[in-house]
Formats: structure tokens, C-alpha cells, sequence
């Protein structure tokens, strides 16, 4: 039975795996201690949940479960690698690499770490939203002492070539940070084989609680380590102190086991029904494909459908839950600076949406979503006057438009 | 954000869609807005040249529901009207009919410059003066 609305916004979030949720329940109700208390049977049971935990996160990117740092989620620690490192390292050099299509937890970090002394380069990616080695090469210079390039992107999905990245890193003795966000337990990543020294994640993205995320820190070749930016108890070894959430660590230890037992069956059904909705979506003319199709996570699909406007579609949909580059859909009027910044027209990026499968994700739901988008993108491009005017063989570029 | 019942009437069952001739002497074409900006209007009326009434308007418009909807509120609006009556539609009454939030007035004032902008087109084809603002 097909239910109504359909969520294919899982880059956004995903729905906690009932498996999760249930393996986090008796920690609300029943082993409520802190795991820092060491003096009594509640801290040891919250305690050894945690380091299973810690064991099953780290298993999922070939880790060491010391090697994981529990924090608020993929904001926090991306805050925490950046700002750590630059207030680490900072003897060593002022300079930061990273991509002007990153999260704004990546750029927004930056900015700030410019006002306190840092030099950062941001690299513009290609048009496939993927950063060519060669860009970075270039951007070293004797002050870099940070790399940090996403694993893959949050609205097109494009995946970065993250081993040659990491490889660079190390032959230049520079640490190299991945927000992995998007690609954890989506795809496989594994942070011995592809020369991680940091990577974020958080356990919302993959059918985990929200609230709780990691920072994986390097133990060995290199040791890695980062400043504090929260001050306390000294707990996570000392680079984040706060009680540790044990029920949502629970859960992100769960959805993370689950991950890595699923994934490779996950990833080709995924992709199977992705590849069936752009198909069908693409012969509806004036239909892009953005960012890479080559390099790219196996449950996201973000299209353009040319003339018309991105959240004008959405409401066309409002039994399917979707999002837009359209700057309609945010409070700052501009469209996506991920579309912009990998050299898409403001139009086109204005006319994207952003299909995001997950693990329950159904055929059924995809046809429904392929009928639905057909009709809305049929009906809004006959109240389009920029669609009469294609049609006419008018170039939209000679028109004389009155901008406001 | 919700959209205003109103809002969602005109996105559903949009009045007035359509395209009048816009070589004709007593039609005037209004188009407002830029491609990149996420919005366009075009916005057109046909004139009785004997009555000064607006007997037909159309619209067309690529944008957000809200701009759809104030544009079809507009062509409403605009049937049956004078050329005067026409010009004194406030984009503020737009907003208040349609419940528009704050970051949808723009639609709506675009949805008023596409109306000035039509009624300037069929005054500049009867060789009169464009209104200025």
C-alpha cells in the first residue's frame, strides 16, 4: 500500500531504522547512568555500551574505537577538526585548503578562522562538482597544515576522489580532514586505505538518531590531535568534554553495524531505483542531470527541469517530499551556491530539485514520484512564459530582462 | 513554511492563464522579472477601445507558488476594471488577499509591475504618454 507523503529527502535526514530505535530504548528507560561515573554498577553498564558502540562505529571505516570521538553531530565536528588543527598546528603554518561547495559547516568555519589568521584557498570544482587533484596540487604552499575536502556532496552526491587526496596530503606532510557526512554507510569508506586523518560524520544520515555524530582523529602515522573548542569534564580523550548521550551513541552504534551488514545489497537496489526515476524524468525535454553521473552516492539524483521554478515544482508535489536549489526555499533569495559555484546558470539552478532515496525507499513510491513530477513539470511549463518562448525559438539570453 | 488556502486555490486552479495577441492594437503585454532571479510575469490585457475596460486579461508565469498565485489573483483583479482602477491595485492588497509572508511580498510587487507594465505597453501603442511611478 502506497502512503502518503513520500519521503525522498533522506540527504536531509533519514528515518531512524526501527532496529535502532529499539536497541536505544532500554538506555532512556532502564541504563540511564553516566557512563564518566566509575564508582557504580548504572556508570559501568552506560559505559560498556558506549565503548560497544565506539567498536561498531569504528568497524564500519576500519578504525580504531579509540580513534572515535563522540560529539552533537557532523556541525560539531567539523568544527572541531578544522578549528582543532588550525589551533593545533598553528606553528606550523596558517594555510587551509578546502572547496567552495562544501557544507557551511566546512565554509562558514573557514570564514571564521580568516578573521583569527588563516589563510584559506577555497577550490572551485568542475562542472561534475568533483575536485581535480591537479587544483589542490597547485594550492599547496609551505604554510598548508589542512586539507579538508568532502567525501561527497550533499545536493548532487558527487563523490571526491578522496584516496589521491589523502595521498597528496601525506607526501606533503599536511593533515587532511573529510566531512564524510553524506557517505558513511552509503558507500564504503575506509580511512586506512583512503589516507584519512579526520572525517565527520553524524548518526542522523544513516537511519540513526539526530543529536549525535563522531570525529574520527588519527591515532598512528599520523598521531592527530585536535584543540578542544568545548571546554569541561575532559571527556573523549580530552577533545570534547560533556556527558556523553549514551542512547544516542547506542543507536549510532546500531545504525552503523546495520550499515556495514547491508550496505552492498542497499547500494545497488538504491541505485537500481535511482537510475529508473532519472531515466524516466530525463525524457521530459529540457531535463539536466547536475553534477557528476560517473563519481557519484547511488541514492541521489539532482535534475533541473528548464523554465520552471524549483519550489513552484515542489508545491506541484506536495505529496512528495523533496528539495530545491531554488532560492525561493530559503530565507536569503539566492539559489544554491553548490549549483553556482560548479558553474551552473542561476537559472537552471533555480529550476533543480533534489531527489533523495533511502533504505525505505520503495518501486512503488518511485513510480508514484516519476507520474507526479511528469504531470507538475507539464502543467508549470504551460503557465511558464519562458517555455512559450522556447517554444517559440526565442534565445532567453537576448532578452532584455528587467532584474529586481 | 504553509501556504495560505488562497495561495494554494490560484497555484491549483490558476485563472486566466493564457497568451493574447500581443501585435494586437488594443492589447497591452506587460513582462517583469528575470529568469535568474527565479521569477518571470507576463501579464497581458485587451482594451475596449470604446469603453476604456479591461475585457480580458492572461498571464503566464514561471516562478514559486506565490508568484503564480499573485499573478492569477491579479488577472482577476483586472477584468472588468478601467485603466485608472487598474493602476490603483496595490501590491499591499495583493498581500493581504493572498496572506503572502514577508518573504513573499517581492511576488507581489512584481505582480504589480507587470500590471503597470502591460497598461504602459497598450498606452505607448495609442501613442500616449507611459505612466511613470
Amino acid at each position: 500500500m502506497l502512503k502518503l507523503p513520500i519521503y525522498l529527502d533522506n540527504n536531509a535526514t533519514t528515518k531512524p531504522d526501527p532496529r535502532v530505535v529499539e536497541a536505544m530504548l532500554p538506555y532512556f528507560t532502564e541504563y540511564y547512568g553516566n557512563a564518566a561515573s566509575r564508582s557504580h554498577p548504572f556508570g559501568w553498564k552506560a559505559e560498556e555500551a558506549v565503548d560497544y558502540a565506539r567498536e561498531q562505529i569504528a568497524s564500519l571505516i576500519n578504525a580504531n574505537s579509540k580513534e572515535i570521538i563522540f560529539t552533537s553531530g557532523a556541525t560539531e565536528s567539523n568544527n572541531l577538526a578544522i578549528k582543532g588543527v588550525f589551533e593545533m598546528y598553528r606553528e606550523k603554518g596558517n594555510h587551509i585548503i578546502t572547496v567552495n561547495i562544501e557544507h557551511k559547516a566546512v565554509l562558514d568555519t573557514c570564514r571564521k578562522l580568516e578573521k583569527m589568521g588563516a589563510t584559506v584557498t577555497y577550490i572551485t570544482p568542475g562542472i561534475d562538482g568533483i575536485v581535480n587533484i591537479e587544483q589542490i596540487k597547485n594550492a599547496i604552499t609551505p604554510q598548508t597544515i589542512l586539507i579538508s575536502v568532502m567525501y561527497a556532496n550533499n545536493e548532487i552526491g558527487c563523490i571526491n576522489p578522496i584516496k589521491e587526496i589523502g595521498e597528496l596530503a601525506h607526501k606533503n606532510n599536511i593533515l587532511f580532514h573529510t566531512d564524510a557526512t553524506q557517505a558513511i554507510g552509503k558507500i564504503p569508506v575506509n580511512v586506512i586505505n583512503d589516507n584519512i586523518d579526520l572525517a565527520s560524520f553524524s548518526a542522523h544520515k544513516l537511519y540513526g538518531p539526530k543529536g549525535v555524530g563522531a570525529l574520527y582523529v588519527r591515532r598512528k602515522n599520523p598521531r592527530v590531535k585536535v584543540t578542544a573548542q568545548m571546554d569541561g569534564g575532559g571527556h573523549e580523550r580530552g577533545m570534547r568534554s560533556g556527558t556523553l548521550n549514551v542512547p544516542g551513541i547506542v543507536g549510532f552504534g546500531k545504525a552503523c553495524e546495520i550499515a556495514k551488514t547491508e550496505m552492498l545489497d542497499e547500494t545497488k537496489r538504491l541505485s537500481k531505483l535511482r537510475d529508473k526515476l532519472e531515466n524516466e524524468l530525463i525524457k521530459l525535454e529540457e531535463t539536466y542531470i547536475n553534477g557528476s553521473v560517473k563519481s557519484r552516492l547511488p541514492h541521489v539524483s539532482n535534475i533541473s527541469f528548464k523554465f520552471i521554478e524549483g519550489e513552484g515544482l515542489m508545491m506541484g508535489v506536495k505529496d512528495i517530499a523533496v528539495s530545491s536549489g531554488s532560492a525561493c526555499t530559503s530565507a536569503s533569495l539566492e539559489p544554491s551556491y553548490v549549483l553556482k559555484n560548479i558553474g551552473l546558470d542561476d537559472e537552471l539552478a533555480h529550476s533543480s530539485l533534489r531527489f533523495g532515496l533511502g533504505r525505505f525507499t520503495n518501486e512503488e513510491e518511485i513510480d508514484y514520484a516519476i507520474e507526479h513530477v511528469k504531470t507538475a513539470v507539464n502543467k508549470l511549463r504551460e503557465m511558464s512564459p519562458l517555455w512559450e518562448m522556447h517554444k517559440e525559438g526565442i534565445d532567453l539570453k537576448t532578452v532584455e530582462w528587467t532584474e529586481h | 513554511m504553509a501556504y495560505s488556502d488562497k495561495v494554494i486555490d490560484h497555484y491549483q486552479n490558476p485563472r486566466n492563464i493564457g497568451t493574447l495577441d500581443k501585435g494586437s492594437e488594443n492589447v497591452g503585454t506587460g513582462l517583469v522579472g528575470a529568469p535568474e532571479c527565479g521569477d518571470v510575469m507576463r501579464l497581458q490585457i485587451k482594451v475596449n477601445d470604446e469603453t476604456g475596460i479591461i475585457e480580458d486579461a492572461k498571464f503566464k508565469t514561471f516562478g514559486c507558488g506565490s508568484a503564480i498565485a499573485s499573478s492569477s489573483l491579479a488577472t482577476e483583479w483586472l477584468k472588468g476594471k478601467t485603466i485608472d482602477q487598474a493602476l490603483e491595485i496595490d501590491n499591499m492588497d495583493i498581500v493581504e488577499e493572498l496572506a503572502l509572508p514577508p518573504v513573499k511580498i517581492h511576488c507581489s510587487v512584481l505582480a504589480e509591475d507587470a500590471i503597470k507594465a502591460a497598461i504602459n505597453d497598450y498606452r505607448t501603442k495609442k501613442g500616449l504618454q507611459p505612466i511613470e511611478d
